[in-house]
């Protein structure tokens, strides 16, 4: 079976072809069918660019883009069979809710009762049954959001693309979506690429994902695999803010002499530890304290759950981890 | 279902097309409305710099259309020479005019005025801009006239002796209002004082009333925040406006027709000369004047960041 | 200083409702002389009212041929206006490119450029090719300064309307051309028809530009300007007056309420 989306060496570069800005640079990807895949990277990293090559918006300056094993590179978006759900949703601000989502059918010349009847479906997928008849400015930003994943569905995609879908969402809001995007996906079966910059929300959603920087892949797999085992520096530090050793010190603890990551969760204090240092900040965080130190003149922190005796600011203290908490990294 | 889905339509295939060429469906927007500008606009200047070096034949009145700077040359003749600096004084004098009493109205527009009061202000300033030129110089035919309003409201409240000084002025009055500089001044400030608003008025609002607030905070006194502080962040507006106030009184040659004293100005030679003189490359000489001088303003403007306020 | 900043000093109210007074006075004034009973002077106050001259307007058949041939005018030049004035704001909007910054300069040139400039180059090129004068010569003249008003209020339009929804609608399904007439157009509606009044309001008053290409023929400004300038029945031309004001001030007011939500009229210029 092939996979719902591939990407073979593909490149989007922009302005003149003498310098030219590199926003998706020689990228390869593999998307399973049915997956929840996230495309995790800080902005400009190439992710967004990623996605409008899938819908269309863009097209590679090299390399091929598949969907479901059908090179769509010569294929204007309204041709391609996947939707989109945009970041500021781009509802049309002169249709109510119901038009707004029967919008694909009704370009592709669905009859009117035939159309009316599918997008009360897809509002009541999403809870929304009872504002067919209200116009877009009426909504709150979650009921807005659930309006365009409404009208992305309608058109049965085989994929759909979420743009940063719960970036404008306040706290509360967001995760209740989370878990509502995840359930949706796993009961429609609709392979989802959603791309976002909250690390959080990539290893929480998605099965697996690809971290992006500076137009390249960082790295690819599982939430857990990238989060346990970073393979470069920038994976380990974007996802999960995570001690990023030097090779001394990677030395020091008893590894190889590469760059290593230690997550901060997996610290505890050990009058034993390998690591001494003297404690520069304690931050309090809810549910636990974010100790720092520094040692060798590198900062490292440790997330103390609550309860642990806490150390002084200034104090010299010792932080011991389980061995296999060290994660070597491959790449420099 | 398949990922890509049939093109249908001729209109599928063509957004394909332009899908494929983005350039192509640029071209196929601009090129009728660029062509339209291009050839008859450009075109038609092209034509007026090309008639200007013409030359007329002083015995049979017929275009000798041979390249030549003799007309250009007649532009320096006195009499013609007083025309283009009687019309740019008028120019300058207006502008000025409209300044002073366009200031209260915007900066009352800007920061004052709210909600429906706003509405009011801005419908206010849009309605005298929009409506029709030759009906507001008529009326200011009917207010000037000797027999008209200006003269019964003077008599009524005695104070004739001030329009009677006001006429008396050297060079500038007349015999009435509507045959003197001052009237036409007046007109000229009426018709074209929306001008100014506006732009003064888009420069005002720019300034947040916050730090009209720090000037005062800081020790600064009311007529001190104006000068250093309200002033200096209009001027942009103040040059935009000005941009049109001054074009449109060196370009005008109604007003100085109904109103004053039968002095010539520039636009007023343009249409003679073209019209009953049957002079057009001297006509089309004149007519070089405002644009010379509006290019050279507009650089200036410019370099001012007015544009920032239009 | 003041003690309370949120409140006008009273000589700045003054002043600029005394401006806005001074704006609109000299209007009022038309319609009450177009029911005066004298009719060689201009004397004030009219010494009684009649009706009229009304009548003796509506009798006179060179007004009637004058507000016909305006008519045509207004409404073939705001076409194209509205035509020529759409593609551009379309392309203006679309993208950057080799260019933007001539054309937008050329776009405003005919009006920033006094109307006696647009009107003796188009008399000069009229002349140079031997072009007769006709309607079609008016209405190319009004033509090309009206593209720019339209352009105006489109331009503002389409840089409100988030590029965000023509991509949904391509996303959705939407072919051009769908995407023109379900989305864009509605959008786009009010700004183009504000524009196309506005356009509408400013070809029908227009006189400098026409003077230099109408020839023998007289719009009902032309026709106005020679009344003033030889007076024969100056009733009946104030009852022109009031006419010609109304058919500029009520396309004007349709496209404030048209455009009142944004701001596209705003400094736009004639």
């Amino acid at each position: 079976m092939p996979a719902a989306v591939e990407f073979r060496s593909v490149s989007r570069h922009f302005g003149p072809a003498s310098a030219p800005i590199k926003a998706v640079d020689g990228v390869d990807l593999t998307i399973a069918e049915g997956a929840f895949f996230a495309m995790l990277g800080p902005s400009g990293s190439g992710k967004t660019t990623c996605l409008r090559l899938i819908s269309g918006f863009e097209s590679p300056t090299a390399g091929e883009i598949c969907i479901f094993g059908q090179n769509v590179s010569n294929t204007p978006p309204h041709l391609r069979n996947v939707n989109t759900v945009f970041q500021d949703y781009a509802l049309f601000p002169h249709m109510n809710v119901r038009d707004n989502v029967a919008y694909g059918l009704m370009v592709k010349g669905m009859g009117r009762a035939q159309r009316y009847a599918k997008a009360e479906e897809m509002l009541a997928l999403v809870h929304l049954d009872a504002y067919g008849s209200r116009k877009p400015g009426q909504l709150s930003g979650g009921q807005r959001q659930r309006v365009a994943l409404a009208r992305a569905l309608v058109n049965e995609p085989k994929v759909l693309l979420l743009d940063e879908p719960l970036g404008a969402l306040d706290l509360k809001l967001r995760e209740a979506m989370q878990d509502e995007l995840k359930s949706l996906q796993q009961r429609l079966g609709i392979t989802f690429v959603f791309v976002t910059h909250d690390q959080h929300e990539a290893l929480s959603m998605a099965d697996s994902l690809a971290v992006f920087n500076d137009g390249k892949i960082a790295q690819i797999g599982t939430p857990a695999e990238i989060y346990a085992q970073p393979k470069t520096r920038f994976v380990a530090d974007f996802v999960g803010s995570s001690n990023v050793l030097p090779p001394a010190l990677t030395q020091s603890l008893g590894g190889p002499a590469k760059w290593s990551s230690l997550r901060p969760e997996t610290l505890h204090i050990d009058p034993a530890g390998a690591l001494s240092g003297i404690v520069t900040s304690l931050r309090y965080l809810g549910s636990g304290h974010r100790v720092a130190i520094t040692t060798q003149g590198q900062d490292i922190a440790a997330i103390l759950p609550s309860g642990t005796a806490l150390p002084e600011p200034g104090q010299e203290i010792r932080l011991g981890f389980p061995p296999e908490a060290l994660h070597v990294m491959v790449d420099p | 279902m398949t990922a890509i889905l049939p093109a249908k339509s001729i209109a599928d295939r063509l957004t394909t097309l332009f899908w494929r060429k983005p350039k192509l469906l640029l071209a196929l927007l601009i090129t009728p409305p660029l062509l339209w500008l291009g050839v008859i606009y450009l075109g038609s200047l092209a034509a007026l710099l090309l008639q200007s070096f013409y030359s007329i034949d002083e015995f049979s009145g017929m275009v000798v259309r041979e390249f030549t700077l003799k007309t250009y040359g007649e532009l320096l003749r006195p009499q013609n020479y007083d025309i283009i600096l009687r019309t740019l004084t008028m120019s300058a004098a207006v502008t000025i005019g409209s300044v002073i009493l366009a200031f209260p109205i915007a900066y009352y527009a800007a920061r004052y005025a709210k909600g429906r009061w706003k509405a009011v202000f801005y419908l206010g300033i849009m309605l005298p801009l929009w409506s029709s030129y030759l009906v507001k110089v008529y009326a200011w035919k009917l207010i000037l006239a000797k027999e008209g309003i200006l003269t019964w409201a003077v008599t009524q409240t005695h104070t004739n002796f001030l329009l009677d000084a006001a006429l008396a002025l050297p060079g500038i009055g007349g015999n009435s209002l509507s045959t003197s500089y001052i009237g036409m001044f007046l007109v000229f400030t009426y018709v074209w004082l929306p001008f100014m608003i506006l732009p003064m008025q888009a420069a005002l609002e720019r300034v947040p009333t916050s730090m009209l607030e720090a000037s005062q905070d800081l020790g600064a006194t009311s007529s001190q925040t104006f000068r250093t502080v309200i002033v200096p962040l209009a001027l942009p507006g103040i040059i935009a406006g000005s941009i049109f106030t001054f074009s449109l009184t060196m370009g005008d040659y109604i007003i100085p027709q109904i109103v004053g004293n039968s002095a010539n100005f520039i636009g007023m030679a343009v249409y003679q000369l073209q019209g009953t003189a049957g002079n057009t490359p001297l006509a089309a000489a004149f007519a070089v004047i405002p644009i010379v001088i509006m290019l050279i303003y507009l650089s200036l403007a410019k370099r001012a960041g007015a544009f920032d306020a239009l | 200083m003041r003690s309370d900043p949120n409140a006008a000093p009273l000589s700045l109210k003054i002043a600029a409702i005394g401006g806005l007074l001074f704006l609109h006075l000299p209007i009022l004034l038309i319609f009450l002389y177009a029911f005066t009973t004298e009719e060689r002077t201009y004397a004030f106050p009219p010494p009684g009212l009649t009706l009229k001259w009304f009548a003796a307007a509506w009798e006179r058949p060179d007004v009637w041929q004058a507000l016909s041939l305006s008519l045509q005018v207004a409404f073939a030049a705001t076409a194209l206006a509205m035509i020529l004035g759409t593609l551009i704001s379309a392309a203006m909007a679309q993208a950057r490119f080799f260019g933007r910054e001539q054309i937008s300069l050329l776009i405003i040139l005919p009006i920033a450029l006094p109307g006696v400039i647009t009107g003796m180059s188009l008399r000069s090129a009229f002349g140079l090719m031997d072009i007769p004068f006709s309607t079609l010569t008016i209405i190319l003249g009004h033509a090309t300064f009206c593209i720019v008003i339209v352009y105006n209020n489109a331009v503002a339009r389409f840089r409100r309307l988030s590029g965000g929804v023509l991509e949904a609608s391509a996303d959705l399904g939407a072919n051009a051309f769908q995407t023109f007439w379900h989305i864009l157009l509605p959008n786009l509606g009010t700004a183009l028809l504000a524009g196309g009044m506005l356009a509408f309001a400013l070809s029908f008053d227009e006189v400098i530009v026409t003077t230099f290409t109408a020839g023998q023929q007289a719009t009902l400004p032309i026709w106005m300007l020679e009344e003033l300038i030889r007076p024969r029945q100056r009733p009946v031309t104030n009852v022109v007056a009031m006419v010609v004001f109304a058919a500029t001030f009520f396309p004007i007011l349709l496209a404030y309420y048209l455009t009142r939500n944004g701001s596209e009229t705003a400094g736009s210029g004639k």
